[in-house]
Formats: C-alpha cells, sequence, structure tokens
C-alpha cells in the first residue's frame, strides 16, 4: 500500500505509534476494554487529511462502532471527523482519488472474495473489481457465492472451530472451482483464514492482498 | 425432546457429522433463498417497503401497551375470549383449562411457535388429551418426536428417505420416499382428525388493535380447516404481533412470503374477527386469543434490544446465514434458531443458559441483509455478547486474556516488543511448519508469521529511498 501510494505521489505517513483497533475485543463482548485503545487512536489520527487501511474490518469498526464506546466526552468531535476521513484502501483509491485503472500487468487467472464488513458494512464491491479488471493481461473468474461469509469471525473461528472450518472449506471449494491461481481479497483476515485452509488441504490456490497484486502488476 | 442451549457444542458437533442432514439444510436453505432473490428481484420497491414496514413495527412495539387495550376491548366487542399469560405455564394452564372445562378430548393444531415456545405439545402428553399437529412439517416432527429446525420449514432436516422410514415405522404403512405418496398418506390421517377434533389450536401472525381480529398465513389449509372445524378455536399469540390496523396488512402480505418461502404470495390468510357457526355448521362458536408476555414485555423495557420485537418469522435470516446452513436448528437447542434465535435465547432464557448463543456468528450480517423488517440482527448480537460477558458467563481465561490484550493495544512499545514473538515462536519451529494457535490445527493452519513485522520492514523500504 505505502509502495503504491509514493507511485502514485501520496504522502505518506506511518504513524508508528499505533496499535490495534480493537475490533477483535469489541466482538467478543469486551467493550471497556477497547476503550483506552479507542481513545488513543483517535488523538493519534485526529490531525491527519485522510486515514487509509488495507483492512475493511478495521475500517468499519472505527467508522462505526468506536461511537458505541464509553469514550471520553472531548474526544467526540474528533471521533466524527475521524469518521468522514478513514477510508479502506481500494474505496480511497477509485472513490476518492477517482482512479479506475493503476496501469499495471499481471499474467494469471485470479478470482476474489467479497470480505464482509468490506462489502455490508461498508458498501464496498466494484471497487476492488474494477481495479483488479484494469490490470492488463489478467482473467478475472467470480467465484461462486463469492459474498458468503469465509468462517473466520475472530474469535468465533476459535469458539466454534468446526462452524468455521466447515464455511471455510465450501469457500475454498469455490475458489478452487474458478480454477484461478489466486483468491485476492481487501481484508488480512479473510485471506489469513483462506489460505490457512488451502495450505492444510494442498489445494492449487494461493490468496493474496489485492494491494499485493496491485503492486505486482507495478513491479514496485 | 427437552434440549438446551448450554448444549450447542454437543449438537454442533453430532449436525456436523450428520451429512444426510448437511445435505438436506444445505438444499433447502440454499432453493429458498434462491426463490426469494428472484421475487424480490421483481419488486423495485422493496427497499422502501422494508423501511416502511420497519415504521410500523416500531410504532406497534412503542405503543403496545396502548394497542393491547385496544385490542382487547375489540376483541369482547366481536365475542373473541382474551387471556393474557405472563408466563409460559400461564399460557399453558389457560389452554387446559379451556379444554378441561369444554370437556374435550381431541386438539388439532396448526402450525405455531408461540406454542413451541411454550412447550404445548409435551405438556398435554399426560393429561389424556391428543393433541396433534396438521401442518405436514410439524406433523413430521411430531411423529418424529423433535421440535421445528427451521422457523417456516420445521421439518427441513429431514430428507425424503427419512420420511418415508419413519411413516413407515410410525404409521404402519408401506414405504415410499414419493413425496405426493407421503402427501396423500398425512392428508388421509388428518382429514380424519379435523373432523373429529373438539379444540383447534392457531398462532396468529398479524392481530389488529384497531378491529379486533387477528390473521393466519398459510399454503397448505390446515390453519384454515384448524379454525372453521372444530367447535373452539384458540389463538396463542406473542403480544408483539399487534399491529395497530389491518390497513396495513398488505405491506406485511407482500414481504412475508417471499422472505419466508420465496412465493410471491401466500395461498391463504385465514381472517378471524369473532364467532359463527355458520348454516353448514362452519366456523367456531367460541374463540379465545392467550396473549403471551413469557418475557416480551421485558424486552420492551430495553431500548438496546426492543428491536428484536419486529420479528415476524419469515426465516429468511436463517436461509441466509452460513453458519445456520451448515448446523441446521436443532444445533442452537431451542425453539428460535438461526441468526434471530442467537438474539432471542439469551433474551427469553437468560444469558447464563444462553451464554453462547449470540456467539453462534461470524456476524457476517447477511441476516441483515434479508431481514424484511430490517432488524439490526448483528448489532443486537454484539450488544447481546456484551451482556453475556458483563453478567459475568464468559471464562475466566478468556477475560484475563482480554485484560491483558487491553493492556498491550494501549501500550505501543509494549506492543511492538511482543508482537515480535510470534516471529520468533515461527523460527522455533520445524521448518515449513506454522505455529500451533488454537482453532487452527486440525484441519486449518494459521498464516506465518512475518520475521520483521510491517513497522520495520516501513522503516527500511524509507530508509533506502
Amino acid at each position: 500500500m505505502v509502495k503504491i501510494f509514493r507511485h502514485l505521489g501520496v504522502d505518506v505517513d506511518y504513524v508508528e505509534n499505533q496499535t490495534c483497533c480493537g475490533q477483535p475485543a469489541f466482538n467478543s463482548g469486551y467493550r471497556n476494554e477497547v476503550v483506552p485503545a479507542a481513545e488513543r487512536f483517535i488523538e493519534l489520527f485526529r490531525d491527519k487529511e485522510y486515514v487509509i487501511a488495507p483492512s475493511g474490518s478495521c475500517v468499519s469498526f472505527v467508522k462505526g462502532y468506536y461511537k458505541e464506546l464509553a469514550i471520553k466526552e472531548e474526544l467526540k468531535p474528533a471521533l466524527n471527523e475521524l469518521t468522514g476521513k478513514i477510508y479502506e484502501f481500494t474505496e480511497f483509491l477509485v472513490d476518492v482519488m477517482g482512479l479506475a485503472s493503476l496501469g499495471g500487468e499481471f499474467n494469471g487467472r485470479v478470482t476474489y472474495h467479497d470480505s464482509c464488513h468490506l462489502l455490508r458494512e461498508l458498501g464496498i464491491k466494484e471497487q476492488p473489481r474494477t481495479l483488479i479488471k484494469s490490470i492488463k493481461g489478467i482473467e478475472f473468474v467470480e467465484m461462486k457465492d463469492s459474498d458468503t461469509c469465509c468462517g473466520f469471525g475472530g474469535t468465533f473461528s476459535y469458539k466454534f472451530e468446526n462452524v468455521s472450518v466447515a464455511m471455510v472449506s465450501e469457500k475454498c471449494f469455490n475458489i478452487e472451482s474458478t480454477g484461478a491461481q489466486l483468491c485476492i481479497g481487501a481484508d488480512s483476515s479473510c485471506l489469513m483464514n483462506i489460505e490457512g485452509y488451502l495450505r492444510k488441504n494442498k489445494m492449487k490456490a494461493k490468496t493474496m492482498h489485492i494491494a499485493e497484486l496491485l503492486a505486482l502488476s507495478l513491479k514496485l | 425432546m427437552n434440549t438446551t442451549p448450554l448444549n450447542t457444542k454437543e449438537y454442533i458437533k453430532a449436525a456436523l457429522a450428520d451429512k444426510n442432514l448437511r445435505a438436506a439444510v444445505g438444499k433447502a436453505t440454499g432453493s429458498t433463498a434462491d426463490s426469494r432473490n428472484a421475487v424480490i428481484g421483481q419488486i423495485p420497491y422493496w427497499e422502501d417497503l422494508r423501511s416502511r414496514v420497519h415504521l410500523i413495527k416500531k410504532d406497534a412495539i412503542e405503543n403496545l401497551d396502548k394497542y393491547l387495550i385496544q385490542f382487547e376491548e375489540n376483541c369482547k366487542r366481536n365475542n373473541i375470549n382474551v387471556h393474557w399469560a405472563s408466563d409460559a405455564e400461564e399460557a399453558r394452564n389457560i389452554i387446559l383449562d379451556i379444554a378441561q372445562k369444554s370437556n374435550s378430548k381431541k386438539i388439532v393444531k396448526s402450525k405455531s411457535l408461540t406454542t413451541e415456545e411454550i412447550n404445548l405439545n409435551n405438556f398435554f402428553a399426560d393429561k389424556n388429551i391428543e393433541v396433534l399437529e396438521t401442518d405436514l412439517g410439524e406433523y413430521i416432527v411430531q411423529l418424529n418426536k423433535q421440535i421445528p429446525s427451521h422457523l417456516i420449514i420445521p421439518a427441513m432436516h429431514l430428507s425424503r428417505k427419512d420420511i418415508g422410514k419413519l411413516f413407515a415405522e410410525k404409521l404402519g404403512v408401506e414405504y415410499t420416499e414419493d413425496p405426493a405418496e407421503l402427501l396423500s398418506i398425512a392428508r388421509r390421517i388428518l382429514r380424519e382428525k379435523f373432523l373429529n377434533a373438539d379444540i383447534g389450536i392457531s398462532g396468529a401472525n398479524f392481530a389488529f388493535a384497531s378491529s379486533g381480529s387477528f390473521c393466519v398465513v398459510e399454503n397448505e389449509a390446515n390453519a384454515h380447516l384448524t379454525i372453521s372445524l372444530p367447535r373452539i378455536h384458540i389463538a396463542v399469540m406473542g403480544i408483539e404481533k399487534l399491529i395497530p390496523d389491518k390497513k396495513y396488512l398488505p405491506y406485511f402480505l407482500k414481504l412475508l412470503p417471499p422472505s419466508a418461502t420465496g412465493q410471491k404470495s401466500s395461498t391463504y390468510v385465514n381472517f378471524v374477527g369473532g364467532v359463527s357457526r355458520g348454516r353448514y355448521g362452519e366456523g367456531p362458536e367460541e374463540v379465545h386469543i392467550v396473549l403471551l408476555d413469557n418475557g416480551r414485555t421485558k424486552i420492551l423495557k430495553d431500548p438496546k434490544l426492543r428491536e428484536t420485537l419486529y420479528c415476524i418469522r419469515c426465516g429468511a435470516c436463517l436461509n441466509a446465514c452460513p453458519v445456520y446452513k451448515n448446523i441446521g436448528g436443532h444445533s442452537y437447542g431451542w425453539v428460535y434458531m438461526g441468526p434471530i434465535g442467537a438474539a432471542l435465547i439469551p433474551q427469553y432464557l437468560g444469558e447464563s443458559e444462553g451464554k453462547y448463543s449470540p456467539f453462534l456468528s461470524s456476524l457476517c450480517g447477511a441476516c441483515a441483509d434479508v431481514c424484511p423488517v430490517k432488524i439490526d440482527l448483528p448489532g443486537h448480537l454484539l450488544e447481546l455478547r456484551n451482556r453475556v460477558v458483563e453478567s459475568g458467563n464468559t471464562p475466566g481465561y478468556e477475560r484475563g486474556a482480554f485484560k491483558i490484550y487491553s493492556m498491550i493495544i494501549s501500550r505501543p512499545r509494549l506492543y511492538r516488543f511482543l508482537s515480535r514473538f510470534p516471529a520468533v515462536m515461527q523460527k522455533l519451529m520445524p521448518a515449513g511448519k506454522p505455529f500451533p494457535v488454537p482453532g487452527y490445527k486440525e484441519e486449518r493452519e494459521f498464516a506465518r508469521f512475518d520475521e520483521k513485522g510491517f513497522g520495520k520492514r516501513y522503516k527500511e523500504f524509507i530508509n533506502n529511498k
């Protein structure tokens, strides 16, 4: 993502003191445990022009759920501002920067997995597809049920491991059926889950984050 | 059969191992969801309809006290007896009392989740009164001594073969797996039962405050016969099913069938607005409606969870849910299942008995997309997860782990220091082997940890430029 932004002439600043947005605790029911991290997050990013993350899940959490936390009153205006300037990577490229293609080249057949929060909470469906399809030489194939959950769901994958595995096995079967060598996604947690199943079961496809694919296609 | 959501993990294990069940549920949810999508594709104002109905339910629920009183007054005017049941036991006793006073021995029932909620069939088992389900799916699960595994398709977990075997065993008929033949066997038995029943019990999909009447939506005409043939009719209804006026019904009737079964409209909508013993002996001469609270007013008082009372029990969230598709309805351990069940269980049974239920979701949000009354299901599951935590119903190690996590993520230096560890551990593993992480051992691996981590890589990258 950094390479791509620099390639596009965007000034990138990586805030070294950032940690985790806190979603794992919140989604497991531990709300109070997220508050200190959320307050730090707001403080750290409040003066930035845009905040971009290569993960739909983290963005949708900060954007949609920080407001439900018992954070300090004085930080609320900053949070309000933050929710208006935080974007997921592909959303920023396509909707804010107005790009439909980065002009790269990649030879191979790929498919795309719609991550749940990216798709349903942020409404990002076409942006990543636009960017993928614009790559010269790429063959894009839709998989069956691309918008069905891969089964990760954070601590769900541990609490109900067997259900989670049943879900990811179906996802991987659908990926394999496309004959794609790569399953592209815009959320690392889903890709991690999918990759883990593909590898363990010696399936042909690999996973790749869309930022990696774009960087690769641009030879960055 | 008595089940509890506390045993949900055992039920899931059994369900996942049952290939027959998974095939049956996968196929049925898939085809119902496909038909739903096809039908709503032809309704351009679908989203407007959802928003409108959401508002109608909001008004109905937020002014329920007023509407209930209005409903009772109008029912009285129509000679419908209104009974208030604060809990399941009270509801059961009201029904038993009506049966005993009228010296009734035979009851036919049309599909009603509310009567499942109050466990009515088991209650009558030792009262020398026969209670028979007449919805085909319900009849099948009753024969199989089970509860429904789906809100709309009670026997979804069974295949044609299963049903054929069940009929042969329980009804002494010759084995067949032909749906038409199975149906005609059930019909032959049920017709006889309808004609001889003393009481008909139904649920109610919608009741109307301004007219003191209610309706039952169905496809098989069994509700029609249940309501019109026996001398006495009893409807059991959760108080949240009341809507202000009949004039809103068309909106609901537009939303319910596509969401429930993928039909444009249901085959029958039966209206009950009073007693009527017509000249051919049709229509009940005594009508009762049991208004069930059983925890609903508690939910009503809770502004954060109140929306779960908007549910019209269509089952669309079940068909859309990738978790439900894999484990079926019995895995949830109670009469309500799927995403809405996961949200209702801890509210009706308490956070202790329902401590696993709100976690039985990957929070993918597919349920909220299809909910015809726009209930924010993932939002409610999140709220309920928090309630389970706050009420002390999560294990000590988990609470400890999240305390530590909280400490780490608010201390960046500690965070950076500790984030080196996975990579170190990775190095200690034999070449090519992943580091063991709970939940990622048997059938999938955990990701390989990066040796450097992003922070270090970023610094190197910037310094090289």
